[in-house]
C-alpha cells in the first residue's frame, strides 16, 4: 500500500484505474465526472503502453472501447447521465460480445438535459439492462472516496473474470469531494489474465472473430442462456453490502452511496435519541445483495428505503423482501441533497411503535 | 499438364457467398483478400466490417475480425489500431454504415489521422434492409423509400463523403473506383493495394470508395446494373484519385 493522500472521488477514480491496469480511455466532456477525463489524459499520455482519446461523442467513446478491449486491453469510459444514455449501444454490444469494460457513472439529475446536482436516478438504467436485449451490468455503488479506490480494482477483476461490462455508480458529490485514500498497488500489466479470445491478427492460429449477429434462433437462444446463467452464477459469488448496528435495529434504513453517507448520520444520531436503528449499504447493486436484506430480515426489523431518486432500488428491496417485513419509503429527486436531521426526521417518523 | 490460372484467395474461407448475382461486395471481397495475400499481411489483419449486406464478412474473410454496431466502425478500428499500432486494421463498410449513421465516427477517425483502411462501398442504396434511399443515392433515383424517385428539395442531395474527407488533413490516400469492369476491377485492386501500403507505411488514414452495383435493388439485370455505374453514378461520383499526399510507396 502506498502513503495517504487527499484526492477528489473523480481523481480517485483514475488513479485507481491506472494502478489496475487500465491502459485504454476515451470520453466525452460532461459535467460534473470531467476531473476524470482529464486526469486520464494526463496519466494515459504518461504510459508508453497508455492511449487517451478525447473521442467526438459519447457514442464514439464507447465503441472505441469495444475495439479496444477486443484487441486486448483493459479498458474504461466515464460520463454523466445523459452521457451514459447515448452510450448504451455499446453496453448493449459489449455485453453481447463479452468484452470487459469499466464504465463510469457520475450521476447527475435528470431526466432529460436535468442539472449538475447529485442524484441517483438512474439506477434502473444501471442495474437493469439500459440498453436493448437480455443483460445484466455488474453496478458497484461505493460510498467514499477510498472504496471507490478499492472498487475501480475489483471492477477491473470483475470484468475481466466475467467478460462483461462493470459500472461504477457515483453522483456528483462523491465524484467532486476531496477525502483522504490510500491506493492500491500498480500492477504490471504482464500479469494481468489472458484472453485467448481477443483479435490481434492470426499469427500461428487459426482467424477468430467476434461477434453479436446471431441469425440462427437457435444459437443466440444458447448465447442469451449463457449469459443469463453467468449472471446466476455472479449472483451467488459478488454480492456485497455494509451492515452498521442492525444486529439489535427496529428500523434499518437500506441506502446506498452519498445517501448511506447521510444515513449513517442519521442512525448515528438516532441511536443517541435511543432509537434502535441502523443502516444497510449496498455496495454491489447489481446483483442486489439481497442475501443480505434477507439476513438483517430476520431480526424483525422494519425498513426505511432512502434515495436521491423518486425510488428505484425500493423495487429491488421489496423483490428481495417479498412481502416478509414493513418498508418505508423516503426519496428526494432532481438534485437536493438531504441532510441527516432529515434522514434521523424520518427515522423517528417511521421507527415501529 | 494442367496448369491453375485462377483460384480462391488464400485468405477467403471455403465457404458460398451469400451476396445476390452481379453484386459487387464478391468482387471487392475477391480484391482485399488477393491484396492480404500479396502483402504478406494476413497475419497481423484486422477487419471490421458494417452492419449492412456485408456484414457476413467475417464468414468469408481469413483473417481476424471484430464486429461493429453499425456505423460505428471508424471508432472500433481506432480502439483496435490504438492498442496494436502494428496491426494492419481496416473496416468495411457500406454507404448506410459510413455515410449517415457512423458520419461522425468516420470524419473524425480520418480527421485524427487514425492509421487505418476504409474500403466503403457505395451501392447508393440500402441493399440488406431492402432498398431504402442511401446517402449516395442519386437525385432521380428510385428507392423504396423515394418511391417516385430522389426529390434533393424533399430527400436531400447525394453525400460525397470522399470528397468532404479529402478536405481534411488526416487523410492521406483517397480513390474512387468501381468494380464494373476488368480495367476498372484492375484499378480498384491497384487502389485498395495502396491503401494498404499507406498503414504499413504508418503514413495515416486511407479510404477507397468502391462504387458496386446492387442489381436486386436497382431492379436491373447485372450488366445494365454495370452500364449504369458507368453512365449515371460516375457523373456524381467521378471515378480517380481524390487525394494523395503519400511518399515512397
Amino acid at each position: 500500500m502506498t502513503e495517504k493522500v487527499l484526492m477528489s472521488g473523480n481523481h480517485v477514480i483514475g488513479e485507481a484505474a491506472v494502478r489496475a491496469g487500465c491502459r485504454f480511455y476515451a470520453g466525452y466532456p460532461i459535467t460534473p465526472q470531467n476531473e476524470l477525463t482529464e486526469y486520464m489524459a494526463g496519466a494515459m499520455n504518461k504510459l508508453d503502453d497508455g492511449t487517451f482519446i478525447q473521442a467526438e461523442s459519447e457514442i464514439a467513446a464507447i465503441n472505441m472501447l469495444i475495439g479496444a478491449s477486443m484487441a486486448g486491453a483493459r479498458v474504461m469510459t466515464s460520463s454523466s447521465s445523459p452521457g451514459v444514455s447515448l452510450k448504451q449501444e455499446g453496453i448493449s454490444f459489449l455485453s453481447a460480445l463479452e468484452l470487459p469494460a469499466v464504465i463510469v457513472n457520475c450521476m447527475r439529475g435528470g431526466p432529460g438535459l436535468g442539472n449538475i446536482a447529485p442524484s441517483q436516478g438512474d439506477y434502473f438504467q444501471a442495474t437493469k439492462g439500459g440498453g436493448h436485449g437480455d443483460y445484466k451490468n455488474i453496478v458497484l455503488g461505493p460510498a467514499s472516496g477510498q472504496e471507490l479506490a478499492e472498487v475501480v480494482t475489483k471492477a477491473f477483476d470483475y470484468a475481466d473474470k466475467y467478460r462483461m461490462p462493470v459500472f461504477i455508480l457515483l453522483d456528483g458529490m462523491m465524484g467532486q469531494m476531496m477525502e483522504p485514500v490510500v491506493f492500491p498497488e500498480f500492477r504490471d500489466v504482464k500479469t494481468l489474465p489472458e484472453r485467448p479470445w481477443k483479435i490481434d491478427g492470426a499469427k500461428g492460429r487459426p482467424s477468430q472473430v467476434i461477434k453479436s449477429l446471431l441469425l440462427d434462433v437457435s444459437v443466440e437462444e444458447a448465447h442469451n442462456w449463457k449469459l443469463f446463467n453467468r449472471y446466476e452464477a455472479i449472483k451467488e459469488e459478488i454480492q456485497m453490502a455494509e451492515t452498521y448496528k442492525t444486529e439489535d435495529a427496529r428500523l434499518t434504513v437500506i441506502a446506498y452511496g452519498t445517501a448511506a453517507r447521510i444515513a449513517k448520520g442519521a442512525v448515528d444520531r438516532a441511536r443517541k435519541e435511543g432509537l434502535k436503528a441502523g443502516l444497510l449499504r449496498p455496495v454491489t447493486l447489481w446483483p442486489f445483495p439481497e442475501k443480505y436484506i434477507q439476513e438483517t430480515a430476520k431480526n424483525n426489523t422494519e425498513f426505511l428505503v432512502f434515495e436521491m431518486s423518486t425510488g428505484q432500488m425500493l423495487e429491488d428491496v421489496k423483490l428481495s423482501l417479498n412481502g416478509s417485513n414493513k418498508i418505508h419509503f423516503y426519496g428526494r429527486p432532481g438534485g437536493p441533497v438531504s441532510t441527516p436531521v432529515e434522514i434521523f426526521e424520518e427515522i423517528k417518523k417511521h421507527y415501529p411503535e | 499438364m494442367s496448369e491453375t490460372v485462377f483460384s480462391k484467395p488464400k485468405y477467403l474461407k471455403d465457404a458460398v457467398f451469400h451476396y445476390c448475382p452481379g453484386c459487387g461486395h464478391g468482387i471487392t471481397h475477391r480484391l482485399v483478400a488477393e491484396v492480404i495475400e500479396e502483402l504478406g499481411i494476413a497475419d497481423k489483419s484486422i477487419c471490421v466490417p458494417p452492419a449492412g449486406c456485408a456484414v457476413l464478412a467475417y464468414d468469408y474473410f481469413d483473417i481476424d475480425v471484430g464486429e461493429a454496431a453499425h456505423g460505428r466502425g471508424a471508432a472500433v478500428a481506432t480502439g483496435i489500431k490504438r492498442v496494436l499500432p502494428d496491426r494492419v486494421v481496416f473496416t468495411y463498410q457500406g454507404d448506410g454504415d459510413m455515410a449517415a449513421i457512423g458520419t461522425a465516427e468516420t470524419i473524425h477517425a480520418a480527421n485524427r489521422g487514425e492509421k487505418i483502411t476504409t474500403i466503403f462501398i457505395n451501392n447508393g442504396t440500402y441493399g440488406m434492409t431492402g432498398g431504402q434511399m442511401a446517402p449516395t443515392t442519386l437525385a432521380g433515383q428510385r428507392s423504396t423509400t423515394t418511391p417516385g424517385g430522389r426529390t434533393p428539395s424533399r430527400d436531400g442531395n447525394p453525400l460525397r463523403m470522399s470528397e468532404m474527407l479529402a478536405l481534411l488533413d488526416g487523410p492521406v490516400y483517397i480513390e474512387r473506383v468501381s468494380v464494373t469492369s476488368p480495367k476498372n476491377i484492375r484499378a480498384a485492386k491497384k487502389a485498395i493495394k495502396k491503401a494498404f501500403q499507406v498503414q504499413i507505411s504508418n503514413q495515416g488514414y486511407s479510404l477507397v470508395e468502391v462504387l458496386s452495383p446492387c442489381p436486386t435493388n436497382w431492379k436491373m439485370s447485372p450488366v445494365d446494373s454495370c452500364k449504369w455505374i458507368d453512365e449515371y453514378m460516375t457523373k456524381t461520383f467521378p471515378i480517380g484519385v481524390i487525394k494523395d499526399n503519400t511518399e515512397n510507396l
